[in-house]
């Protein structure tokens, strides 16, 4: 097919679909429909994780973001009533300067990482370090104390979330 | 024919995202628009640490992945529910209007 392989299909209509989402996220008006293209965009990042072989990662990105984080959101939005289009805009003119602050940074790191040395990737599809029986063993055998760490950082995060999100008692 | 995929692509890819993100932390008044950009940063550098883990055939890219996963949920988490508090103090999520701290 016009000299593609299907996996370079594959990556093309994955990253045009990322990134047309991701800018949904950013300009449409309505909250609750940034938090859906969010979601979708979210699935073709699993989608690229899928192609990249890491699919305990693809599927634990799924449930975790697309399942938690953004049900999450989506209550937030709920319990505010915010499902409206009549948000408050900034002015143009920090609109541009954001617009052009972002412009510059993508052509600084574009023109950086452009002439780097074009590198294949030759594990690709056929590397089991994205299983998870090998994710686990290093999980647990290098990394066993920050695993331990953050285990105490949601329980910190949690007790925190209560006492901030709590009506305070007179 | 499955080599046909460069690291470069997913740089760039990478980039693009952290940039929409860049722009819509910038761009717009809504706090919970504003976490969105955010995770949309966090989730262009999850991509690019895949990838460089798959050049590498390295796991240890992958379980950092995990802790980005796991901070960014317990940073949701809490920021949610700051912003629900100040939602019911001033009964809005401007980011222009939490000026408080400048007087």
């Amino acid at each position: 097919m016009l000299g593609y392989t299907i996996t370079q299909w594959t990556f093309g209509i994955l990253s045009f679909l990322a990134i047309m989402f991701a800018l949904m996220v950013v300009f449409s008006r309505n909250p609750i429909n940034s938090v859906l293209y969010l979601v979708l965009t979210f699935f073709c990042i699993a989608g690229h994780y899928l192609l990249l072989n890491a699919q305990f990662l693809a599927v634990v990105h799924i449930a975790v973001y697309a399942g938690a984080i953004m049900v999450l959101f989506l209550f937030v939005i709920m319990l505010m009533n915010l499902n409206q289009d009549s948000e408050p805009q900034k002015t143009a003119i920090s609109k541009v300067i954001a617009g052009v602050i972002g412009g510059l940074l993508l052509v600084v790191l574009v023109g950086a990482l452009r002439g780097t040395e074009q590198i294949n990737l030759t594990q690709y599809g056929h590397s089991d370090i994205g299983l998870v029986k090998n994710l686990g063993r290093v999980l647990f055998h290098e990394y066993l104390f920050p695993f331990e760490i953050v285990s105490i950082l949601l329980l910190s995060a949690l007790v925190g979330a209560i006492m901030i999100g709590k009506k305070e008692i007179k | 024919m499955i080599n046909g995929i460069s690291i470069n692509m997913y740089l760039m890819l990478s980039t693009i995202l952290f940039i929409i993100g860049a722009i819509g932390v910038m761009a717009r008044r809504n706090t919970i628009i504003l976490f969105m950009s955010i995770e949309l940063m966090l989730n262009a550098v999850n991509l690019l640490l895949v990838s460089f883990s798959v050049l590498h055939n390295d796991s240890s890219a992958q379980v950092f992945v995990f802790f980005i996963m796991a901070v960014a949920a317990a940073e949701v988490a809490v920021g949610l529910a700051i912003l629900s508090m100040i939602y019911r103090n001033v009964k809005s999520i401007d980011t222009d209007l939490l000026s408080n701290l400048k007087n």
